[in-house]
């Protein structure tokens, strides 16, 4: 009997231990969307995609329609490629919608929002987002209000 | 000084002949552990004793450490408008770090002290030399079981300190301060990755640490001076010990897992 009761103590235990590693790759670390990755594929190019990272999610009007899948570089435009996986459940979009990558908040992440464009013919699998706009880069958006500032007033202040 | 210097040489020599037995013992223990596959009873006794007995303290220490950082996380995260971040804060800080190290740590205190003393006192009290008189081999027997329960035991605990340690946080954080249980859970998913968080933290580490801080605990008790002082003095050097490993091995395993270079 107390051996009975001994294993049904560390029974409990490592089962107890399992369901607690369960919780952590189903609850915690959402496993299930990792496997369902039965989106079709389209591509876009950036000309600069700032802090964009794989994994990052893709929106359309806010609602998160698919993620990113893979960032790489085209070697002959040298331009940022941005490869995305959208949910088949939205396979309307237009070809001549646009991709922008956009910041959440003012320190959040940054995605890619759609926009819907007008054509009739869809985006398919494989696909290419022709307009894009690339994300904004704070020290160039600064270099660029110095610049203007510079050719605004001709003449340069006396006191430096 | 040309004392000093002995003294000096003596401590070093010491300390490497030491080292090298505890690696002798090591592979004695790896050695000895396939007598456990017709035995597996003396598995279950142990399980029991370093396992079972442990998950009250677990279970309740999880659950204050993932309170506290709940509330911490929110007061700094409230400033910012940030909360429904929260998630991933006590998640990420649990996983990561927190919930390897201090069940390790809390490991060494429950069972590795009581692990050192009882092997030390069957030292003392010489039973394992009779057990040797008898032709017993007392590392399969006494030594083996032990260890293999332990390095079972510390990752289980470690699942359950996370575990219990993220609901802990939803309580406060969700329950208590209303944040968006949501968006908590949802924001948690999204950056909580299983490969690189999960397993390298709870599994890879925690494993890490239960070998080392069994293999403390047995050696010590092993290497006990067949006293009372003896046997306090190891079980003392086991928690010192065990503690200044699993934290120095918890920095090189982060940097491993987590640093970029």
């Amino acid at each position: 009997m107390k051996q009975k009761n001994l294993e049904l103590a560390v029974g409990l235990f490592v089962a107890l231990g399992l369901a607690a590693f369960f919780m952590l790759a189903l609850k915690v670390s959402d496993l299930t969307s990792l496997g369902d990755d039965k989106g079709y594929r389209v591509a876009a190019h950036f000309e600069n995609i700032g802090g964009l990272k794989a994994r990052a999610p893709v929106t359309l009007g806010g609602v998160r329609i698919g993620r990113v899948v893979d960032i790489g570089l085209d070697p002959h435009s040298y331009e940022a490629v941005v490869t995305m996986s959208i949910d088949p459940r939205y396979d309307q979009l237009p070809t001549d919608s646009s991709a922008s990558i956009l910041t959440s908040g003012l320190l959040g992440e940054q995605y890619v929002g759609l926009e819907p464009g007008g054509m009739d013919s869809t985006l398919k699998d494989g696909g290419t987002i022709k307009l894009t706009q690339s994300a904004l880069v704070l020290e160039k958006l600064i270099g660029r209000v110095f610049t203007n500032m510079a050719s605004g007033d001709s003449t340069p202040p006396k006191t430096p | 000084m040309m004392a000093l210097l002995a003294e000096l040489g003596r401590f070093v020599l010491d300390r490497l002949a030491r080292l090298g037995r505890a690696n002798l013992f090591l592979l004695q223990l790896l050695r000895a552990l396939s007598f456990l596959f017709g035995r597996p009873g003396l598995l279950v006794k142990q399980l029991h004793a370093v396992g079972v007995l442990s998950l009250p303290i677990i279970l309740v220490s999880g659950l204050f450490v993932g309170m506290v950082l709940g509330l911490q996380g929110y007061a700094n995260l409230v400033d910012f408008g940030a909360t429904s971040s929260l998630g991933t804060v006590v998640a990420l800080s649990l996983i990561r770090e927190l919930g390897p190290v201090l069940t390790a740590l809390l490991y060494a205190g429950r069972a590795g002290s009581a692990l050192t003393a009882e092997i030390g006192l069957m030292r003392a009290t010489e039973q394992l030399a009779s057990m040797q008189m008898m032709a017993v081999d007392p590392f399969p027997r006494v030594l083996a079981p032990r260890f293999l329960a332990g390095c079972i035991a510390v990752p289980l605990l470690t699942g359950i300190f996370t575990a219990t340690g993220i609901l802990g946080g939803y309580l406060v954080a969700v329950v208590q301060l209303g944040v968006d249980g949501g968006s908590f859970w949802a924001q948690m998913q999204a950056k909580v990755q299983l490969f690189a968080d999960v397993a390298n933290g709870v599994l890879i580490k925690s494993a890490v640490f239960g070998l080392v801080a069994n293999w403390i605990a047995l050696f010590e008790g092993y290497q006990a001076e067949p006293t009372s002082e003896g046997v306090s003095l190891a079980t003392t050097r086991t928690v010192v010990d065990t503690s200044l490993a699993v934290l120095g091995l918890d920095f090189l395993l982060t940097a491993l897992m987590f640093g970029e270079w």
